[in-house]
């Protein structure tokens, strides 16, 4: 501490017998985190105790039927898993190369790789509704209506499309991969790059052969990470592809897709009939609560292998 | 690996490994840049499809920045349209408000509490119910405010209105206690013990040491910690649109519904016409909200940074 951060400074209290203003403040504070434990817990007790007698066999592969008041929730599980895979093919290679060139090539003080800093930092705070409109305004408007013009094609491209929704989700979440498998990249000990070096091997040969498979536990937490994020994100989705209802199964990138998130803001704010709709709004909350939160364990156990890794060395 | 092979020319192989390794270089770089493309395009797509409001004629008889504060009301469809922005601004004033009021004391203190005072065994307790809570989908959360917590806050405070600016406001708190806590607590594990050492070595108790000498020499982190988390509730769109009632009026009661920037982008978008003076204003909109989220978040980056060279120099 510098002198500065002492000028000012008054002599404290002394303290005599029982101390009232420290015991208040501890039992204050801990306080807060017990009113944030008791919160959780009713969110989370409220969501299973209402939803679990709803998520059955049928439910989860069944259609909706009856304007959505009975029936299951298949086509929105689907149209998720399909958003989030394609969103995790286009993201991760770029993600991780980003990635390798910002720990493992770029000079740290150079003013690009300071900027690219920047940009990752200041792209992860930007809202996700802003990406949706990002999303209609690129990849709908400018790149799909220009797929159509020089194809020659009628509006094919240039709708929302599973695709766009995808690749949309994919920038929300290129911050959350190239953070993580930096993270990674740090906990490689530099005496393997030295002794692959050493060895005669080129740049690019330590990072195929000895950097990435020593990262893939990262690289898998933060695929895992945009995973969980990108089936739980509903905004970015709303004009980019996301679907009401759907008699069919999207299987081309030009469909549109029912998901679980959308379907859990259609029930609950679209719906005719609020009473009829409620079980399966909770069992669909409770499906979707279910799959974040085991994505996101495997997230926390594969991150706190690293972290332990990376005490270990030092 | 670089050791030339019987028949091939070692030359030739260098030099055709040298191409490679530069291509390669060449390719993660892209990679990289990628990020800083995102953040421009964001950047120019956003505004490109705002700029009707300010550019063009034809858009400005209906919808122009004047015209945003001439007119108390936010009645897009009709025979004459009005884009009145105050009320959506006061909204979103009124429910990040509410949100940050009921946040930050809670975050900051539970934050105070696990740096501080917890035993490392309540600390691993603490840690999972912070993971829990930040990967509960905004939806979800949504959902839960919307049918759960608003007849609860209702009962309790018996107003008329059952969606309203507290009961937007204290959802969207839920969903921003993650971001507060967990940098608000990094900041406050940077300390070095040395600080808290010293402190209890001059006779300070422990709850004074944490107020007169952890905290301040962690206040950029909370600060940080402060604006990323208001950051989040400006932009934050799902809980907003399901719990606040939508209602864009202008008044100070925080029993009235209300109706933000986000909800407002995220209600109307769908049904507008592309092109339309309605659609550039709701990509102003956009565009307001990424200049303000944006601010918030350099703001932030420059309070981490400051914290780091404090730290660091010591």
């Amino acid at each position: 501490m510098s002198i500065d951060t002492l000028r000012g400074a008054r002599p404290l209290p002394r303290t005599r017998g029982f101390d009232m203003q420290g015991v208040s403040l501890t039992a204050l504070s801990g306080l807060a985190a017990v009113i944030i434990a008791v919160m959780v817990a009713i969110i989370i007790g409220n969501i299973i105790l209402n939803g679990w007698q709803t998520v059955t066999w049928d439910f989860l592969v069944g259609s909706p039927r009856n304007g959505m008041t009975e029936g299951g929730i298949f086509p929105a599980i689907y149209g998720t898993v399909l958003l989030v895979l394609l969103m995790i093919l286009a993201l991760i290679p770029f993600g991780v190369g980003a990635a390798v060139y910002l720990h493992e090539y770029a000079d740290p003080y150079a003013w690009t790789t300071q900027s690219v800093r920047f940009a990752v930092n200041n792209l992860a705070g930007v809202p996700s509704i802003v990406f949706g409109l990002f999303g209609l305004g690129f990849f709908i408007q400018f790149v799909g209506s220009s797929m159509d013009r020089a194809m020659g094609l009628d509006v094919v491209w240039g709708q929302p499309a599973l695709i766009w929704a995808a690749l949309t989700l994919a920038i929300l979440n290129l911050p959350v991969v190239i953070v993580t498998t930096e993270e990674a990249l740090k906990t490689v000990p530099r005496e393997m790059r030295e002794a692959s070096l050493a060895l005669g091997a080129t740049r690019w040969q330590t990072v195929r052969h000895v950097l990435l498979p020593q990262a893939l536990p990262g690289i898998l937490t933060g695929a895992i990470l945009a995973v969980s994020r990108g089936a739980g994100e509903v905004a970015p989705i709303l004009f980019t592809g996301a679907a009401y209802f759907l008699p069919y199964l999207p299987n081309m990138p030009t469909d549109q897709f029912m998901e679980l998130g959308y379907h859990v803001f259609v029930l609950a704010t679209q719906s005719p009939d609020v009473e009829a709709t409620r079980p399966i709004l909770y069992g669909t909350v409770l499906v979707l609560l279910v799959l974040t939160f085991l994505l996101n364990l495997t997230a926390i156990v594969l991150r706190a292998r690293l972290r332990a890794r990376l005490m270990g060395r030092s | 690996m670089s050791f030339s092979r019987p028949g091939v020319d070692p030359l030739r192989h260098r030099r055709i490994q040298r191409i490679r390794e530069g291509a390669l270089e060449l390719l993660l770089r892209t990679c990289a840049f990628l990020a800083v493309a995102s953040l421009l395009l964001i950047i120019v797509f956003v505004f490109r499809e705002a700029a009707p409001v300010l550019f063009d004629r034809e858009t400005q008889r209906e919808a122009s920045v004047a015209g945003f504060f001439s007119t108390p009301l936010w009645q897009p469809v009709g025979d004459v349209p009005k884009y009145g922005i105050v009320p959506l601004l006061v909204g979103t004033l009124k429910v990040v408000l509410v949100a940050m009021l009921f946040a930050t004391p809670l975050g900051v203190l539970a934050a105070l509490f696990s740096a501080e005072f917890a035993t490392p065994r309540i600390r691993e307790l603490l840690k999972p119910v912070i993971e829990i809570l930040a990967g509960i989908p905004s939806v979800v959360m949504g959902f839960f405010a919307l049918m759960v917590l608003a007849s609860w806050l209702q009962g309790l405070t018996g107003s008329t209105i059952r969606l309203n600016a507290v009961n937007a406001g204290i959802a969207l708190g839920l969903g921003v206690i993650p971001t507060i806590y967990t940098v608000a607590e990094d900041a406050l594990r940077a300390v070095p013990r040395s600080y808290r050492e010293a402190a209890l070595g001059l006779g300070a108790t422990r709850w004074q040491t944490a107020w007169n000498v952890a905290l301040p020499a962690a206040s950029a982190g909370v600060g940080a910690a402060f604006l990323l988390g208001l950051a989040r509730a400006v932009g934050e769109t799902m809980i907003v649109l399901m719990a606040s009632g939508n209602a864009a009026i202008i008044s100070g009661d925080p029993f009235d519904s209300v109706r933000t920037l986000s909800a407002s982008i995220a209600a109307e978008l769908a049904e507008v016409v592309v092109g339309s003076p309605h659609y550039g204003v709701l990509f102003f909109l956009g565009a307001v909200l990424f200049s303000i989220t944006f601010i918030i978040n350099v703001a932030a980056g420059v309070f981490v940074e400051r914290l780091r060279r404090r730290l660091a120099g010591a």
